[in-house]
């Protein structure tokens, strides 16, 4: 077998012909479809680039039509050009990089740096609106009148109907006064010098209608009538007056001011909300930082983050490692049931997973007391330590499918020779695992450990839907519990109770994102030397 | 190879694009849109009233819809999404121009929606007399109306009528009639980990302690009640009958162990709202709704969840939405027709009338008229926050008293 191929490939001429024969096979048959394939695929491409530029230019986007243009004109660049063959292999890639990983921090990083949160939520203008709209009420006891929405020179009226039965007419400059006009039935639907708007006109323009509001009389006290409906208006009188700088509350007097921390402020210190949404620079991160209900949680919950990472990976680890060894050894039998029936955990989404184990957990009626303990009382979840215990019980059942099937193709790619080699010298199985089979392991696994670390350092998912961070830590300021990591935490006080406050979430993100590229960092750095072993 | 790989990296990148599509298009600007309705004549199926609504009760919109499409050309989509997506979404998309005309969900977001000015004002008029007073005062916040309600929930008692025939007048009452029918623990009640402050409310105001105290425009989150002596009274009595008492309430209990104790039969009595009534009928159970029995000589009220629709602050549609809301959606039919959806007392009252007929309605109106609607105002959410672990934790055998003293520091505290 060797001594044949070695006598095909030692032949050069014979070589170099078969290649040009199989190049030119391939492009007769391969390329025609390929050519097809692509165009197809471009085109799809094109088609909805089309379509978003058509979408984006009905709504005046053209910052982003143009970047939808841009990419559109590369991708096709890039793969009819003959000159760009890194760049279509690169292409996708560079573009989930940008849609999924560049934009979310970005985004995230310019979050961190503004209020974005409860009662800050969108534009100035909206919040005026807002607080004007609420500031509204209702004039007591006065009736409903029938109301009929007029035009003149492109100018709205509300004609009114009093109580009386008679009919009077105002618009928003001009008070209510009386007119001569057409009645239908009791209510007054026309008068001489206007057009009567039917519902479908009103419908046309229904923010001039909702926005309209006439003054009932000179005295302001007496309040403005408006028609939330187009057929019947109230009277109200508002409790706050805005002169575009100022809102006024004129029960108490008092002056709140836009003092630039994006929601009105009186000068005691009370903020008028809804507020908007502004620029806070660093204010979220020293907020973050300095935060006093956090300063003895913050401790114990980073503290347990470090170990619960590192004890999963660790973990997940060895056992996986055990058992790949085990399911790698030729002479057990039913390998293959074997690893199928291990990679099942990983099969299961993990909050499914987690959600089960928490009822099996559960101390009273759980599986695991029942049935398994024949009815102890263990408290698996509400015990602060035994929580800790069932997190990282319930996470390695997870985690370790992951390292087994990585490991198992690590060591399927180590040379059979090398163990030979190895025993042939007189080295004991012991020995040739920790001191060849490991360390070649580790040249291809250790960047895996390093990014199953970091993921297990915000593994929200298992501790949020297992014990939600509980049991609770009863003393502390802010509702943190005994296996709550560092990711849970800041859930919990970023989104307190009705609070989303989205800016501080995104301090505390980067802050976190930063620990944890410094220690992928040093410990990449420090991998570095295995790859040695290669070389 | 070289064929495969860049066709299924272009399959991809073309779904990217579309999704970035949607992103797009949902994040952008409305302005066009509102200047070109004040200049442009009759364009009739421009209007269009769009309506977020649970999945569950698309349906039962349908029918207003299309009234209201064939009365007045303005089409209506009724688009169904998760209830538990609603509230958030709303708040987000608002803002943007591209959120609903009009959202479902229950009053006390009321607090959360007002603070990020995401809801308009909802005038009423004349038809505020044709609704229960709870669904009003729930419906209101802060001295204004904000919601179009279209159903009341309360929780009551489920009794199992094979078990125990009669109706029994107080707590101690209904443990002896259970434990007569020879059942351990007849009593069952949903807590879990965090405790469950929502169904112990009735007992906490039976013994008369409030969350908040009242002034005319609803609750005075100023005025925190919680901590009175009513309070450190019933907190005595709950430490009494859990763990280490008499083992009623259990945080080991969540709501699907209670349910399955009371389709076994090995609760007699089940703490519970509307929402699980149907489980109980389809397991073959004569079901019997019972007031709550109180442990003192005052009514155990619980908390009313009143369900209804928000009017969107940057709607461009407030004319028809409004007379959608108040015409069509307060009607009778309308409200027959949400009720069938999803058997709660509809909150207009012909509506809660017809309704009553059936005797598990009844039953739960007749526990609703005591009922409090549950404070809408944002210092609740801080009170959950401390609430729940405290009841859990005397419960699970805390000092009771000194705990609920601790509940109530803690809970000033974070109101500040």
């Amino acid at each position: 077998m060797s001594t044949e191929t070695e006598r095909m490939t030692t032949d050069p001429r014979r070589r170099r012909r078969q290649d040009r024969a199989r190049g030119i096979a391939d492009q007769a048959g391969g390329s025609l479809r390929g050519m097809l394939v692509k165009l197809v695929a471009v085109g799809i491409v094109d088609a909805i680039a089309l379509y978003a530029v058509l979408v984006l230019a009905t709504f005046g986007e053209w910052g982003v039509l143009a970047i939808v243009v841009a990419v559109a004109i590369v991708i096709n660049w890039i793969y009819f050009s003959r000159r760009a063959l890194p760049a279509k292999y690169l292409a996708p890639g560079v573009f989930f990089l940008a849609v999924f990983q560049v934009f979310v921090l970005l985004y995230t990083g310019y979050v961190g740096f503004t209020n974005y949160g409860t009662g800050h939520n969108g534009s100035k203008d909206q919040a005026v609106n807002a607080l004007m709209a609420s500031a509204l009420e209702r004039v007591p006891d006065s009736p409903t009148y029938p109301v009929t929405v007029v035009e003149t020179g492109g100018e709205l009226g509300l004609l009114v109907t009093s109580p009386a039965g008679n009919a009077l007419l105002g618009t928003q400059e001009d008070p209510l006064a009386a007119v001569d006009a057409t009645f239908d039935g009791d209510r007054a639907v026309a008068v001489e010098g206007w057009t009567s708007l039917q519902f479908a006109d009103v419908l046309e323009r229904q923010s001039e209608v909702t926005d309209l509001s006439v003054a009932f009389s000179d005295d302001p006290n007496e309040g403005r009538i408006s028609t939330p409906d187009g057929s019947s208006a109230y009277r109200y009188t508002s409790t706050l007056e805005y002169d575009g700088e100022a809102v006024t509350d004129t029960a108490t007097g008092a002056v709140y001011e836009d003092i630039g921390t994006g929601a009105f402020t009186a000068e005691d210190g009370e903020e008028l909300l809804p507020g908007w949404k502004v620029a806070v620079g660093f204010d979220n991160f020293v907020r973050a930082v300095s935060d006093s209900r956090l300063a003895g949680p913050l401790i114990y919950v980073t503290l347990w983050t470090f170990a619960f990472a590192a004890i999963t990976v660790g973990a997940t680890f060895a056992i996986g490692l055990f058992l790949a060894i085990t399911f790698n050894h030729k002479r057990m039998r039913g390998r293959r049931v074997y690893r199928s029936l291990l990679i099942l955990p990983y099969a299961i989404p993990s909050f499914l997973s987690a959600l089960v184990w928490a009822g099996m957990m559960n101390e009273s009626f759980g599986f695991l007391n029942q049935v398994i303990f024949g009815g102890a009382d263990i408290p698996w979840l509400t015990d602060p330590w035994m929580a800790k215990l069932s997190v990282l019980i319930v996470n390695i059942w997870l985690g370790f499918p992951y390292m087994f099937l990585v490991c198992t193709g690590a060591l399927q790619s180590i040379p059979d020779e090398l163990q030979e080699a190895a025993t042939v010298d007189g080295a004991r199985p012991w020995q040739v695992f920790r001191l060849i089979k490991l360390p070649l392991l580790l040249v291809s696994i250790a960047p895996l450990l390093i990014s199953s670390f970091a993921f297990n350092f915000n593994n929200f998912n298992v501790v949020y839907m297992l014990t939600n961070g509980g049991p609770r830590d009863s003393d502390a300021p802010i509702p943190v519990g005994h296996t709550d990591i560092l990711i849970s935490m800041v859930y919990k006080v970023a989104f307190t109770g009705q609070t989303r406050d989205y800016g501080l979430a995104s301090a505390y993100t980067i802050i976190i994102f930063v620990i944890v590229a410094v220690i992928a960092a040093i410990a990449f750095r420090r991998t570095k030397s295995l790859e040695e072993l290669n070389g | 190879m070289t064929v495969t790989q860049p066709t299924r990296a272009l399959a991809a990148l073309s779904l990217v694009m579309a999704l970035g599509l949607a992103g797009c298009s949902s994040g952008s600007g409305d302005a066009p849109a509102e200047e070109a309705s004040g200049d442009q004549p009759a364009q009739d199926a421009s209007t269009t009233l769009t309506v977020w609504v649970d999945s569950e009760r698309v349906d039962s919109l349908q029918g207003a819809a299309d009234a209201y499409e064939d009365k007045t050309g303005v089409a209506v989509d009724i688009v169904g999404k998760d209830t538990g997506d609603i509230k958030d979404d709303f708040i987000q998309q608002v803002p943007t121009g591209e959120g609903p005309d009009i959202a479902m969900g229950a009053h006390d977001w009321l607090g959360e929606l007002t603070t990020n000015g995401v809801v308009a004002p909802l005038e009423l008029g004349d038809t505020t007399g044709d609704y229960l007073d709870v669904a009003i005062g729930a419906a209101t916040y802060d001295g204004t109306v904000y919601m179009l309600p279209y159903a009341v929930e309360n929780i009551a008692v489920l009794r199992n009528q094979e078990l125990v025939p009669e109706q029994p007048t107080s707590f101690d009452e209904m443990i002896a009639s259970g434990e007569e029918a020879g059942l351990d623990h007849p009593f069952i009640v949903e807590q879990g980990a965090e405790g469950d402050p929502y169904h112990l409310y009735p007992f906490q105001t039976a013994f008369g302690a409030e969350v908040f105290g009242t002034d005319e425009n609803g609750y005075d989150a100023t005025d925190l009640q919680i901590g009175n002596e009513g309070g450190e009274q019933f907190a005595a009595w709950l430490g009494e009958h859990g763990k280490n008492g008499s083992g009623e309430f259990n945080t080991d209990v969540d709501g699907d162990i209670a349910k399955q104790a009371f389709l076994d039969g090995t609760a007699a009595f089940w703490l519970t709202g509307p929402w699980n009534v149907s489980a109980a009928v389809d397991a073959g159970i004569d079901v019997a709704i019972d007031p709550i029995p109180s442990p003192t000589d005052e009514v155990a009220a619980p908390f009313a969840g009143v369900k209804g629709f928000f009017l969107s602050s940057e709607s461009e549609n407030k004319v028809a939405a409004t007379d959608f809301l108040v015409n069509y959606l307060g009607t009778e039919e309308a409200q027959l027709a949400l009720f069938e959806a999803g058997n709660i007392l509809p909150a207009l009252s012909a509506a809660a009338e017809t309704a009553s007929d059936d005797p598990i309605i009844a039953g739960f109106a007749a526990v609703g008229e005591n009922a409090v609607p549950m404070p809408a105002v944002p210092a609740m959410g801080a009170v959950f926050e401390y609430w729940g672990i405290a009841e859990a934790e005397i419960i699970g055998g805390s000092e009771p008293v000194a705990r609920w003293q601790k509940l109530t520091a803690d809970i000033e505290a974070a109101i500040g």
